[in-house]
């Protein structure tokens, strides 16, 4: 039995809300190719300049579409976000003309990792 | 020897050229009395030849203070300021020759008499109509007694000020006048000859009858003292005090070096405040201490010999030789500073070794007394009576331990020139008779002590202000001037101390937070 960071691919769908004069999503994002890799909390590999998520808005749009904190996100719209600068990345999520975001984004779990090596244990 | 004739009439003309333009302080009237005093003050012109005298014999000193290790004989060693039989005659011939001592003492006693003067003046005025026409006089009544107590009370705080201020006795002669002194004497002077002037021509000519008139002109020239007085006090004392430029001093000999602060002074003041923090500041000039062993700066001159181990090849010999032999001197030439690192080493290695050995009989030798305490006068038994001893005897007793480490540290350290035994087991008395540890005792001998410690201070130092501009002129920025002695000198550079802009910012203490480092979020 191994315990390891198996990251898991989801495919999360966030409805934008309008608040005032913009359309939020409800989390905030931190990395990008013009930014330090070695200060994210989240990144396995501290070389790694991708997009992540770093706070989750308590009741917000990317709480209910469950998103979670951590996550990084390699896809917007079908648009790579992997070699982005955060700037560009930022724009990418707030374009006001789309009302829906559909994000892939990988998330490390552990539980999921346990669970499958459990299940294929037991049935065993 | 040659440097004991040069510099004796070197110094003893250059004291006559000092004091020959020398003004006192108008206050110092009590010079009389200080008379003994005056020996202490920088113009004594005396120093010794104990350096030459170890450089020429350093090897013969060494052995005539290796005896009081061994044997124990009483050898007064040869300090720095011992004096030889030959300069003792010449320094009588000195301190008893009369022009110096009258020209020393005529500032002073100008001053003094000045001083005098000024003070009975006011007591003068009131007394000489009295005495000369009394009978004329208008009757003075409630006013006058008024002014006799103000007159009474200002003239004593006068004298008390002035004997706070002025009445101490000088520590150093300057080269050239005191530019503010000189200034107040005269202004001293020509105020109290116009107020005579005065009272020349409109009282004693006429008889003037009116009296208060004349006492409330003899307050009013008590008054005008008093803030001459202050004056006085605020360009004497006051004025240097906020400081104004930084000196660096450099020792010539050994580059010690010293940043002090000082306000606006004239060079020579600023020379005579130095040479204060000099005694106190700076190690002592342990003239032993300065070369390298000669044995590795000597090193290139020695022959290089070139050994031909090969084949008899006659053509090839020659060029070869030279070849090898300026090659290995170029060679030679750069191993001079491995040497003086391994002898620097070695030296450190062996003064550490010393300074062990001594610090653990120290420590062993004081174990062997203690304090006698009164009252326990019954506890010592009729079998092993203890003697009692004062602390000379103490000292003696427990210096023959101690005596070969010490005397070993010293060699070592080449400061045997500074301590002899007589002066090692002075001080272990003291050191015993105020119950003082051993660390204590041995602080004397583990650093070098600032100058002032060796100083036998009753005699002056002579120094020489060496400069380029005149010595009155103030500091300024840029300037160069040096202080001489005979063996060494001190360098001084005077540059000015920084203009401060301070700003102000407040900070609220709630202003204070903290986020942890990371990169940047943007919300989205």
């Amino acid at each position: 039995m191994t315990f390891s960071n198996v990251p898991s691919l989801q495919r999360i769908e966030i409805k934008k809300l309008r608040q005032g004069d913009n359309l939020i999503l409800g989390f905030s994002i931190g990395g990008g190719i013009d930014q330090d890799p070695g200060q994210n909390p989240f990144s396995d590999d501290k070389a790694d300049k991708g997009i992540y998520v770093t706070r989750i808005t308590p009741g917000g749009p990317a709480e209910t579409a469950d998103l979670r904190m951590g996550d990084k996100i390699m896809q917007v719209n079908g648009y790579d976000m992997t070699m982005m600068t955060h700037d560009q990345a930022r724009k990418r999520l707030t374009k006001k003309n789309e009302d829906v975001v559909r994000l892939l984004v990988t998330r490390k779990s552990l539980e999921e990792a346990v669970k499958n090596s459990m299940g294929g244990y037991q049935r065993q | 020897m040659d440097n004991e004739s040069t510099y004796s009439g070197y110094s003893y003309k250059s004291s006559q050229s000092r004091s020959s333009r020398k003004h006192r302080d108008r206050r110092d009237r009590h010079r009389s009395k200080s008379r003994d005093s005056s020996i202490r003050d920088k113009s004594v012109t005396i120093q010794t030849p104990g350096e030459p005298l170890l450089d020429a014999e350093s090897t013969r000193g060494d052995d005539r203070d290796d005896n009081w290790g061994e044997t124990t004989t009483v050898v007064t060693g040869t300090s720095v300021d011992s004096v030889s039989n030959e300069d003792l005659t010449r320094l009588k011939d000195l301190e008893d020759s009369s022009p110096l001592q009258c020209r020393r003492f005529l500032g002073p006693a100008l001053g003094g008499v000045l001083g005098l003067f000024a003070l009975v003046t006011p007591l003068a005025f009131l007394a000489l109509p009295q005495l000369l026409w009394r009978d004329t006089l208008e009757p003075c009544g409630t006013p006058c007694e008024g002014l006799y107590i103000s007159l009474a009370f200002k003239l004593l705080i006068l004298l008390i000020s002035t004997w706070a201020l002025f009445l101490r006795p000088p520590r150093a002669t300057l080269p050239r006048f005191f530019i503010f002194r000189c200034l107040l004497l005269a202004l001293v002077f020509l105020f109290v000859a116009s107020y005579w002037l005065f009272y020349g021509v409109r009282v004693l000519e006429p008889r003037e009858t009116d009296y208060r008139g004349i006492v409330g002109y003899a307050a009013s020239l008590v008054d005008a003292l008093l803030f001459i007085q202050y004056l006085a006090l605020v360009l004497l004392e006051v004025r240097h005090l906020q400081p104004a430029f930084c000196l660096k001093v450099v020792r010539t000999t050994d580059g010690a070096s010293r940043f002090y602060n000082v306000g606006h002074l004239s060079i020579q003041r600023a020379a005579v405040w130095l040479l204060d923090q000099y005694y106190n500041d700076f190690p002592v000039y342990n003239p032993a201490l300065l070369n390298l062993p000669k044995s590795i700066l000597s090193k290139k001159m020695s022959a290089f010999k070139v050994y031909n181990l090969g084949e008899e090849n006659s053509t090839n010999n020659s060029t070869g030789q030279s070849r090898t032999m300026i090659a290995a001197a170029s060679r030679k030439r750069d191993n001079s500073h491995t040497e003086y690192y391994y002898e620097e080493a070695e030296v450190e290695r062996r003064v550490r070794k010393r300074k062990a050995r001594l610090v653990v009989a120290v420590e062993e030798a004081f174990t062997h007394i203690k304090r006698h305490q009164d009252d326990e006068g019954s506890v010592s038994s009729p079998k092993h009576p203890r003697e009692v001893m004062d602390p000379r005897e103490a000292a003696q007793a427990i210096f023959a331990p101690m005596a070969r480490a010490m005397q070993k540290y010293l060699r070592a350290t080449r400061q045997q020139s500074y301590h002899s035994m007589e002066s090692i087991i002075n001080h272990l008395q003291f050191c015993i008779t105020h119950s003082m540890t051993p660390k204590a005792f041995l602080e004397l001998y583990l650093s070098p002590g600032p100058t002032l410690q060796y100083l036998d201070t009753s005699r002056g130092r002579q120094w020489t202000l060496v400069s380029e501009e005149p010595v009155t002129s103030a500091l300024r920025q840029g300037q160069v001037f040096s202080l001489r002695r005979l063996d060494f000198s001190l360098v001084v550079t005077v540059t000015p101390l920084p203009f401060l802009n301070l700003g102000e910012e407040f900070i609220d203490p709630k202003r204070h937070k903290f986020v942890m480092k990371m990169q940047s979020e943007t919300s989205v």
